[in-house]
């Protein structure tokens, strides 16, 4: 149903161009800040994006995906302090230790269920994150700066912020079309299937275990990537990257955006950080009006307010900003 | 029986003290329609565990075409052609009619590692599936949500997934469940159909149903074979009809609730 | 042999915090099939409580019974507010809510304590440390954490296993719906399982209080040990969180004191150095990652499940 003009469609037609804008905007007026927070929202789009292969679409709800942007922001700061400065070392290495990892945790996990199954990726993230704490000689908790970014020869400057914009933002669409491609065919049948009735699916004939866990790797690849830009865009890694609160903005962007469509996460990630901005500001001018001064305090305590908010959208909008945008779902 | 198509030996399962299957010996001949019957707590249930192999059994085996399967996991025996219906309605309740059987078609038409090709727009997969859509009756209904759908509808598609995995032999836990009058004579009609074609053992308590179709009978009665023959030796044999048959409308009337 | 006697004893001591807050946990999960982020958050609001009203009547004890009271009605009103309405909702659904609480408590705290976090001082009686061996000191106050424990736990057991409401437990975290069928007040028994679990919780934090930090966060970190614990334990079963407590508590605590030097034994000082911690660190998942290959549903777990 592909080409077909509906309010969603151009809904996600109008994010992606103002994704691409950004730069001319920010060059137009000099925002830097602009960029900076962008750039980091398509990183983490990407992430949700791949989280949400698995938990929207295969029913595996993850609680440790930091665990990959820290693997493999991880790679590039340890291949950059022992000298590996080129990207086509660097990025196929973070995608390659981001697979082996999820390969073993969902080799593991994949064997339980419901909360167990949370539980266990939670808890081996927090391992991921608690190594990272010992690594002294790559800055333990304290973290490591980055001093060069990863080189692709004369083929990209990623040091160059607008081109380093681009990149992220091609990564991530085509993050999206390829998860869309699989969610498509026949393996992202037998995920979907497995989601909706495991047990079913067995009856039918199909080895349901092997497929989640090549969905569960595939995921953890490309949230590796996202690790990987990570690291470059920040110039720095740290514990903190993977953090498990971490884990947990990544669902909420996905439950935020929609878990039922590929672009929902990303819909998801921007609403999330444009919101964790403007909401302190919002407060701030708010109490203003209210009290006729600037109060100061208020702005600090904006996550008051997105708690309950999280609470509010689980109760009575679990379709998230897509699902109020499209009447049916998966289009 | 050396035709037999399934041959379950000895099989015993017991959980805790109780002991759901007893030494269970049983033939399906290929090409018959074999019905078993038993009040509630039979232990039917456990026995089509044991044969689907969602359940493991403490002693005995199940050989299917020849071939020691009792070790087999759950999509192994269906790869081997031994398909299955559920007593309680197992769909996918999120997905189209045809998205249900086309699934089921998917299982059987090699592995699934295909990550890149529009799978809803498979002639390989959608055709066969409109076929068995159209042999319960339900040709029309492909592109519904199956959470749209009535119960007799899903009893239908539950047996169009069957048919669709091209299966050696049908394991049908109770097709008749919850059903109201039309519905059942429709599914009986189905199922006289499919019965040229294929080997069927059916779990059923809609007795007249049983003795309509089956060429023979097998009855449990507290995890133990008291009798197996054919219709009329069952209607005939003093221990089941002192065991059961006595009190059939007992047993029909839990069977209905028990839906 | 000594130096490792007393590792034991700190093993022991971080067991049974554990216990207090995977004891709430399970029970939660095994009778309202329900997973709680803000567990942790009872933690830490136990601690803040503690603290104030120590400070505000001047007096240990009345501080932590004040404390553990307030806790307790704070998480009944948290269940009637907030939980119960995730009741038989999904687990990610369950996720996200709670991870709102959680941050909207961190927050909450921060608005009425501040950013500074507290400290609860010890009255000069527990600070001494008392001969637990011919030779070994042990201090006082983390001897009274293992002792209040083992009766906290002594009594949880009682009324688990003896008392009509535990009874409803059992037969709850086994059958949700023969609870209900017997006519029980259901949404009453959740009220007060999930507002034992709180006071569990706050108990658990105010305890460890004054030989840490009272902190924003504090109950984070010590959420994911005791998630491991349940998991080793199997959900559900009070009897596997207190084992695998103890199982986690002494593993974390001796690997942390020993593996470092074992290493550096066995391969280089600089290799002892730097991989030490991070091993050490990884032993419990370890664990975790063997019980789950072994015996998935956990070492013990709840009968009926």
């Amino acid at each position: 149903m592909s080409g077909m003009i509906t309010p969603r469609n151009a809904f996600v037609a109008a994010v992606i161009v103002v994704l691409a804008l950004i730069p001319v905007y920010a060059a137009m007026t000099g925002n830097t800040f602009m960029m900076t927070l962008f750039t980091r929202i398509i990183i983490l789009a990407i992430a949700a994006v791949s989280l949400n292969l698995i938990m929207g679409f295969g029913g595996m709800v993850s609680f440790g995906h930091a665990a990959y942007l820290g693997i493999g922001g991880y790679v590039i700061g340890i291949l950059a302090k022992e000298g590996i400065n080129t990207g086509f070392v660097q990025w196929p290495l973070a995608l390659l230790v981001s697979g082996l990892f999820a390969l073993g945790v969902g080799a593991l996990s994949l064997r339980t269920r419901g909360v167990y199954f949370i539980m266990i990726t939670l808890a081996f993230a927090q391992m991921v994150y608690y190594i990272a704490n010992g690594l002294d000689r790559y800055g333990g908790d304290d973290g490591l700066t980055i001093h060069k970014r990863s080189e692709f020869g004369g083929l990209l400057n990623l040091s160059n912020r607008t081109v380093f914009y681009y990149v992220c933002l091609v990564l991530l669409l085509a993050t999206v079309y390829v998860v869309w491609r699989i969610i498509n065919s026949r393996f992202g049948a037998v995920i979907q299937g497995a989601r909706s009735n495991d047990r079913r699916m067995r009856a039918i004939g199909f080895p349901t275990f092997r497929y989640k866990l090549v969905c569960f790797v595939i995921a953890g690849v490309i949230c590796g990537l996202s690790g990987a830009l990570l690291a470059n865009h920040t110039n720095f890694i740290s514990p903190a990257m993977m953090h498990w609160t971490r884990s947990g903005d990544l669902i909420v962007m996905a439950v935020l955006g929609g878990m039922g469509s590929v672009f929902g996460p990303v819909i998801g990630s921007v609403a999330l950080l444009v919101l964790e901005e403007t909401l302190p500001h919002l407060i701030g001018f708010a109490s203003h009006v209210i009290t006729g001064k600037e109060v100061v305090a208020a702005k600090e305590y904006w996550q008051l307010i997105l708690g309950p908010m999280l609470l509010l959208i689980v109760l009575f909008a679990r379709g998230g900003i897509d699902g109020l945008i499209a009447s049916a779902r998966r289009g | 029986m050396a035709d037999a198509l399934l041959k379950v030996s000895g099989l015993t399962k017991r959980f805790g003290g109780v002991v759901a299957s007893d030494d269970i010996v049983l033939d399906v001949a290929r090409g018959e329609l074999h019905a078993i019957i038993g009040p509630n707590g039979a232990g039917k249930t456990t026995l089509i565990g044991q044969l689907t192999g969602e359940i493991r059994p403490d002693a005995g085996r199940v050989h299917f075409d020849g071939q020691d399967i009792t070790e087999l996991q759950v999509y192994e025996r269906s790869q081997l052609g031994l398909a299955r219906s559920f007593q309680i309605t197992s769909l996918f309740l999120d997905f189209t009619a045809l998205d249900n059987v086309a699934l089921a078609v998917q299982a059987h038409a090699g592995h699934s590692f295909h990550f890149w090709d529009d799978a809803r727009r498979s002639r390989e997969l959608r055709e066969p599936a409109r076929d068995a859509l159209k042999r319960v009756g339900l040709a029309d209904r492909g592109d519904v949500l199956v959470s749209n759908m009535s119960h007799g509808e899903h009893r239908q598609i539950e047996l169009a997934m069957a048919l669709a995995t091209k299966p050696r032999m049908l394991l049908l836990d109770e097709p008749m469940a919850g059903l109201g009058p039309d519905e059942s004579s429709r599914m009986v009609r189905t199922l006289r159909e499919l019965k040229r074609e294929l080997t069927i053992l059916l779990i059923e308590h809609d007795m007249e149903a049983v003795f309509a179709l089956a060429d023979r009978i097998t009855v449990l009665v507290c995890g133990r074979v008291i009798a197996s023959g054919s219709p009329s030796a069952i209607r005939t044999n003093a221990e089941v009809r002192q065991a059961y048959l006595g009190e059939q409308e007992v047993v029909t009337d839990a069977g209905a609730a028990h839906v | 042999m000594l130096y490792l006697f007393e590792q034991c004893l700190n093993g022991m001591q971080l067991g049974m915090l554990l216990f207090l807050l995977a004891a709430g946990l399970t029970l939660i999960f095994g009778i309202m099939d329900m997973v709680n982020l803000a567990h942790g958050s009872l933690y830490m609001l136990g601690a803040y409580f503690a603290a104030t009203f120590v400070e505000v009547t001047d007096s240990f004890v009345a501080g932590f019974a004040l404390g553990l009271l307030a806790t307790l009605i704070a998480g009944m009103v948290l269940e009637v507010i907030a939980i119960r309405p995730l009741y038989g909702r999904d687990h990610l659904d369950h996720v996200l809510g709670t991870f709102g609480l959680l941050i909207f408590f961190n927050e909450l705290v921060r608005l009425i304590w501040g950013p500074e976090g507290r400290t609860i001082s010890l009255p000069s009686e527990m600070l001494t440390a008392v001969q637990v061996l011919p030779g070994v000191y042990y201090p006082l106050y983390r001897l009274v954490i293992i002792l209040a424990t083992l009766a906290v736990a002594a009594l949880l057991y009682i009324i688990v296993m003896r008392t009509r409401v535990g009874m409803l437990i059992r037969a709850g975290a086994s059958n949700r719906e023969m609870v209900g069928a017997l006519g029980v007040n259901i949404k009453l028994l959740y009220t007060l399982v999930f507002g034992l679990g709180a006071a569990l919780a706050g108990f658990a934090g105010m305890m460890q209080a004054p030989i840490s930090f009272v902190q924003i966060g504090m109950g984070e970190n010590i959420l994911i040990l005791a998630f491991v614990v349940i998991i080793i334990g199997g959900i559900g079963s009070i009897r596997g969180a207190f084992a695998a407590a103890i199982i986690v508590g002494l593993i974390d605590t001796i690997g942390r004191a020993f593996l470092p030097d074992l290493v550096r034994y066995f391969l280089s000082y600089s290799a002892g150095s730097s991989a030490g911690p991070a091993l050490s660190s990884m032993l419990i998942y370890l664990l975790m990652a063997l019980v789950l290959i072994f015996r998935p549903e956990g070492l013990f777990p709840a009968a009926g499940k």
